[in-house]
């Protein structure tokens, strides 16, 4: 059905279609109209899930924890310092090997408190074993969510999931909508490892190097394999829906000479901006990179590379710069741009394409060629 | 209907054979806190699920792929056990499934790190039983002071006494008027069982706070560890009660207690973190005994 939403409440009415058992919902901008519409449904008896109000972050995770492994579909949504709060139970949930589906709405770190977009949150739970989306229109938050569920509930990943959307900059703006009947997508929830009191077994107990270290192989095993169901999931998505998403969304790559690599909102306005490098002759194209975890495959050889990163690695620098590089061998020119939610417009983009030196690193607005 | 079943478990030979905590656990000799897990496990029974953060019992159920468990043990993170069984409650109420969903935790994972989680999921009115047993300080760690540490105790983190006072717990969980919470102690398995019977037959938030001694931590030997809880309860310093929707009913044993307590010394020379006590500590210890006995008899006879 076409309609028009916000990219939060896209997210809550893919999780209405996923119907989860359990949702655990704590409020923080700009996630909140997530769990408040989900709220809505609950009490509207549109959703027949338990709404756990709980007090904490910490404990929204450890929540989506206990109902996960006790044999139900989760969803949670955070954003920024709720994301960080949960860190350690985002550790356990991919350690416990539990398909937890979570929104997190991309939001700078303080202090000072900033509530616009910026992917820090996201990047600081990069080693966690979980799977990380990133999306850049309404449209493609409601289908992440969906595909989400599918994803980390197959049997060969078994990890959690992380649909990420940046805060503002695509939570709170309204594009159109079209939702889907979801049919058997998304298969009833399965958990090989769930509870069972006629089949006692202990969870997590005191675990000695030998198979810890088994453990830990086991999940970049699965991270390894996810990379095939998410092909599979997604080709079977637009068989069935008719929209196809991949590792990265390609524009007029094909021929270019020079490609931006970009994520989130940032990754659809280097769209518009390579339309006008193009009307300049300037042969360029966009990528704007998807998936996060696991980090694909980047086909970028023979080409310039600038990367925009709306993050920042400390002492070292953009992180999707240096994926990058470590991942091509190409030496990105490296722009640091739109963090705490800085305006970035496709002419900003445009500039640097134009002005791109490769090797260096700029920040946008604050410091040149550094 | 169950407190019928529960009044007619007079004595321990009522009480089930069946074991779900294994003989030959991890735990140090004369722990009194996997004493009292045999018997919170035998009214529990089979359709229960354990949940347990970082504390001595993650350590008494034994090593990765072994288990001294026979029913399923959660293990979650020190501050989560609360918010874990609270999704977990959920799962099992959206599955249609009546299994006991049990936390069960030590002090410093309960009136440290675990508060808010715990505070949480009872202002939530979640369905589940929340148990700690208290052996009054960070036990697996070797003995580091915690909230719930008495006055004047030693532990490694407080060599020289610990100069305040053990957090009142009990009074923080009454304020969240729970349907049902009681203490209990290790030294008095059938009192523990019914009040686990009773409080598994309520649907809610339930609390039972265990007073649970600890041979290495306390500094006493391990075959003392029975008489160092009725100590606990005979000079008052413990007193067991139940509270069923607000109304506070002292168990037996504290009943005689309250009335003539036994000296606090007692209690107090045969554990070596109580070593040096000074007079003024040990009197101000005398007073908080004496003030905790009137406050509840107060209360029980309807005087407040």
């Amino acid at each position: 059905m076409l309609t028009i939403a916000t990219g939060n409440k896209a997210v809550a009415a893919a999780v209405k279609a996923a119907k989860p058992g359990v949702i655990a919902a704590y409020p923080i901008t700009p996630q909140t109209e997530i769990v408040e519409q989900i709220a809505e449904y609950v009490a509207g008896g549109d959703l027949e899930s338990r709404y756990i109000p709980v007090e904490s972050e910490h404990s929204a995770m450890a929540a989506c924890i206990g109902a996960s492994v006790g044999g139900v579909r989760t969803f949670t949504a955070t954003s920024s310092h709720g994301l960080l709060y949960m860190h350690e139970m985002i550790h356990w949930a991919a350690g416990a090997r539990l398909p937890i589906v979570m929104a997190n709405v991309n939001r700078a770190l303080g202090p000072g408190w900033n509530t616009w977009a910026e992917h820090t949150d996201a990047f600081s739970q990069r080693d966690t074993g979980w799977l990380q989306v990133f999306v850049g229109t309404v449209q493609e938050a409601y289908d992440a969510t969906l595909m989400a569920f599918r994803i980390a509930e197959d049997e060969r990943v078994l990890l959690p999931m992380m649909v990420n959307l940046d805060g503002f900059a695509l939570s709170h703006i309204t594009q159109s909508l079209d939702t889907v009947e979801l049919g058997d997508f998304v298969p009833p929830y399965h958990l090989p490892h769930a509870i069972d009191t006629e089949n006692p077994l202990g969870y997590g107990p005191m675990t000695g190097p030998d198979d810890h270290f088994r453990f830990r192989w086991d999940i970049e095993r699965s991270m390894r394999d996810a990379r095939g169901v998410i092909a599979e999931v997604e080709r079977e998505f637009a068989e069935r829906f008719g929209r196809s998403y991949g590792p990265t969304e390609d524009y007029r790559c094909e021929d270019a000479d020079v490609v931006v690599v970009a994520m989130g909102t940032l990754g659809k306005e280097a769209e518009v901006a390579i339309d006008r490098l193009r009307d300049e002759g300037i042969k360029a194209g966009s990528m704007r990179l998807r998936w996060f975890r696991p980090f694909p495959d980047l086909d970028l050889a023979g080409r310039e590379v600038v990367v925009i990163d709306r993050d920042y690695s400390f002492g070292f620098g953009g992180v999707v710069a240096h994926s990058l590089k470590s991942k091509t061998g190409i030496e990105p020119y490296s722009v640091i741009a739109g963090l705490g939610g800085q305006e970035v417009t496709y002419n900003d983009i445009a500039d640097f394409v134009r002005n791109r030196r490769p090797g260096t690193e700029t920040w946008f607005g604050v410091s040149d060629h550094v | 209907m169950t407190n019928i079943t529960v009044r007619s478990v007079t004595n321990l030979s009522a009480i089930p054979k069946e074991e779900y905590l294994y003989k030959c656990t991890s735990a140090c000799a004369g722990c009194s806190s996997s004493l009292c897990l045999r018997y919170v496990l035998k009214a529990a029974g089979s359709d229960s699920v354990l949940v347990i953060p970082a504390c001595c019992t993650s350590v008494i159920q034994g090593i990765y792929p072994g288990t001294a468990m026979n029913v399923p043990v959660y293990n979650v993170a020190f501050a989560a056990s609360a918010a874990c069984a609270s999704g977990m409650s959920e799962a099992f109420a959206a599955a249609g499934k009546e299994t006991n969903v049990i936390v069960y935790a030590g002090d410093g994972g309960t009136v440290d790190i675990g508060i808010q989680a715990l505070s949480g999921a009872f202002e939530r009115g979640t369905n589940f039983l929340y148990i700690c047993y208290d052996n009054e300080a960070y036990g697996n760690t070797g003995m580091q002071r915690s909230g719930a540490t008495p006055l004047g105790a030693r532990t490694t983190t407080t060599p020289g006494g610990k100069p305040t006072t053990k957090k009142d717990l009990d009074r923080i969980v009454e304020a969240h008027n729970p349907p049902y919470m009681a203490t209990a102690c290790s030294a008095y398995p059938l009192d523990l069982y019914k009040k686990v019977k009773k409080a598994l037959s309520i649907e809610g938030p339930k609390f039972i706070h265990i007073l649970a001694p600890c041979p290495p931590g306390w500094r006493y030997p391990t075959e003392k560890t029975v008489e160092m809880g009725k100590l606990a309860v005979k000079t008052g310093t413990w007193i067991l009660y139940e509270r069923e929707f607000g109304k506070l009913s002292i168990s037996g044993p504290s009943k005689a207690a309250m009335k003539k307590p036994a000296p606090l010394e007692d209690y107090i020379k045969g554990q070596g973190r109580f070593k040096n006590l000074s007079p003024e500590i040990l009197d101000l210890m005398r007073q908080q005994v004496q003030q905790n006995i009137e406050r509840l008899a107060r209360e029980e006879a309807g005087v407040c």
